[in-house]
């Protein structure tokens, strides 16, 4: 079964943010999500410097099989986005909360985020 | 609607499989990874539960000419040990399935001997057409989709493993198989030798065998042939990476390319249709008319290759564009997994289907340029 992070939050689109209170916190989409899409093939990732809003569209997750909207789980400026997913999309596959990062956000508003037991209980992950 | 499962159900989900309904059927989508299934066929072997195909005897002294009549092909003309791909057509052209016909060798009284391989989702309506069909012809029609079972060996190791469960004098009749032909043959199974046909066909672009196999021995046969293949890089291989194979591969698959709205000259399976047969066949006036008013070459739309020349891929149903207008519509389309580019096919109109015309791919509103390229996109080395 997937896996599930306790340190994270969550939100319903299977985003997970690093909230931790000391800056800019790390994006990604929980391993229920890409165990779900398949072999990532392709990230559209929002730009740095752009603001995403929690709750909207901010780029898309592509795998072989089909595209996925990437929904914002926080208000904020973009500050980083990871290169290296962008040319080996397969990291988010093997290394969802880890490598396979996706952007940082100075977030300035979180959205509606579950604790990785509510996530978990609600999609089927394991903790 | 029914859910049905193969009698390797169980097999799937000891090995992690996740499922996905596919014509009615719980088919196992993936087991891991749909991209290393994918490479493990090109590369290796691949290992498939076809088993939600359907299988459909035709027999009797009529047993040539009446499929003559039901199809679209010339089946009498089959050599027997050879297999056929044709379509079964409704009065208007439209495409009820296409299939794959293998010519058996006579029974002992002479009487002709047809294995009718449809679809998965079309196996009940294909039986009912072709029973239909057969009314005014000393032929017997008997379904046998729910007793069989069909397993597929895919990709360059195929043969070497297939051998190791064959005994030793019955080897040259795999080695000498030919494609698009089938034979009886010993395959070891649960300790005994079986007799089972055994077809060089597939629906991968790779060499490979599919091997028709009562329900109750099929786990056994699955189980072995993984066993003796492991060495040989087999791996189980699921309906995501048979998808992306047969796309590589350039071949239709119907619901998508083709269907009773469409017509098979438009779809490219011009030479399918035999309207040089002497006898009628259901759909002939039709066929005979499109193809004299040039559909899918002169007039219409026609089935064309699309190569994406950026990283995004179009899907199904997304509209095909022309300088801004809407000139066809994507059918199949994903990243190409042995290519390393988006691929597509799709129909589009035949003024914009020449090799090298410049289209775009609506992609959610953004236009991806793509080129029309010819068909396959990939093909084996031999």
């Amino acid at each position: 079964m997937a896996k599930v992070v306790a340190e994270l939050k969550y939100s319903a689109e299977h985003e997970w943010v690093a909230v931790d209170g000391s800056g800019p916190t790390n994006i990604g989409i929980s391993a229920v999500a890409a165990e779900a899409l398949g072999d990532i093939v392709y990230v559209d990732l929002p730009e740095v410097g752009s603001t995403v809003t929690a709750g909207e569209t901010c780029g898309e997750v592509e795998s072989t099989k089909s595209v996925s909207d990437l929904y914002a789980p926080v208000t904020g400026e973009v500050v980083e986005i990871n290169d290296e997913v962008v040319s080996d999309p397969a990291l988010i596959n093997n290394d969802p909360y880890g490598a396979g990062w996706l952007f940082k956000v100075a977030v300035t508003e979180e959205g509606p985020l579950m604790s990785a037991e509510e996530y978990a209980a609600a999609n089927g992950g394991e903790l | 609607m029914t859910e049905n499962y193969t009698a390797l159900y169980e097999q799937h989900k000891i090995a992690g499989a996740s499922f996905t309904d596919f014509g009615g059927w719980q088919m196992p989508l993936k087991y891991n990874s749909e991209l290393a299934e994918h490479h493990a066929v090109r590369n290796a072997a691949g290992l498939f539960d076809l088993s939600h195909m359907g299988e459909v005897w035709v027999t009797g002294p009529d047993a040539a000419a009446f499929l003559d009549y039901a199809l679209a092909g010339k089946l009498s003309a089959v050599a027997v040990g050879k297999a056929k791909y044709s379509l079964i057509c409704q009065e208007d052209g439209g495409i009820i399935d296409d299939l794959i016909t293998y010519r058996l060798p006579a029974a002992a009284d002479g009487t002709a001997k047809y294995l009718v391989v449809p679809n998965a989702g079309n196996a009940a309506v294909v039986a009912a057409a072709l029973a239909e069909r057969a009314a005014n012809f000393d032929v017997t029609v008997e379904d046998v989709s729910a007793e069989t079972s069909l397993i597929a060996v895919q990709g360059p190791n195929a043969e070497a493993i297939l051998l190791t469960l064959v005994p030793a004098e019955q080897h040259s009749l795999v080695t000498e198989l030919k494609y698009y032909a089938a034979v009886e043959v010993g395959i070891i199974v649960n300790g005994t030798v079986q007799e089972l046909l055994l077809a060089r066909t597939g629906y991968t672009g790779e060499d490979g065998f599919e091997i028709y196999i009562p329900n109750e021995d099929a786990a056994g046969l699955w189980d072995a042939l993984l066993e003796v293949g492991s060495g040989h890089g087999l791996i189980p291989a699921g309906l995501a990476c048979r998808d992306s194979l047969r796309l590589e591969a350039g071949m239709p698959l119907y619901g998508n390319e083709l269907s009773r709205e469409g017509n098979p000259y438009a779809a490219g399976l011009g030479p399918v249709v035999s309207l040089t047969k002497e006898s009628d066949f259901i759909g002939r006036a039709v066929l005979a008319e499109l193809k004299a008013l040039g559909a899918g070459s002169t007039s219409g739309r026609k089935l064309v290759g699309l190569k994406g020349l950026g990283r995004r891929a179009g899907r199904s149903h997304y509209p095909v564009l022309k300088d801004g207008t809407v000139v066809g519509e994507v059918t199949s389309g994903q990243p190409s997994p042995t290519l390393g580019y988006p691929i597509a096919l799709a129909y589009v109109d035949v003024e914009h289907a020449e090799p090298g015309t410049a289209l775009n791919i609506d992609l959610r509103g953004k236009p991806e340029p793509f080129e029309v390229v010819e068909l396959p996109f990939y093909k084996r080395q031999k």
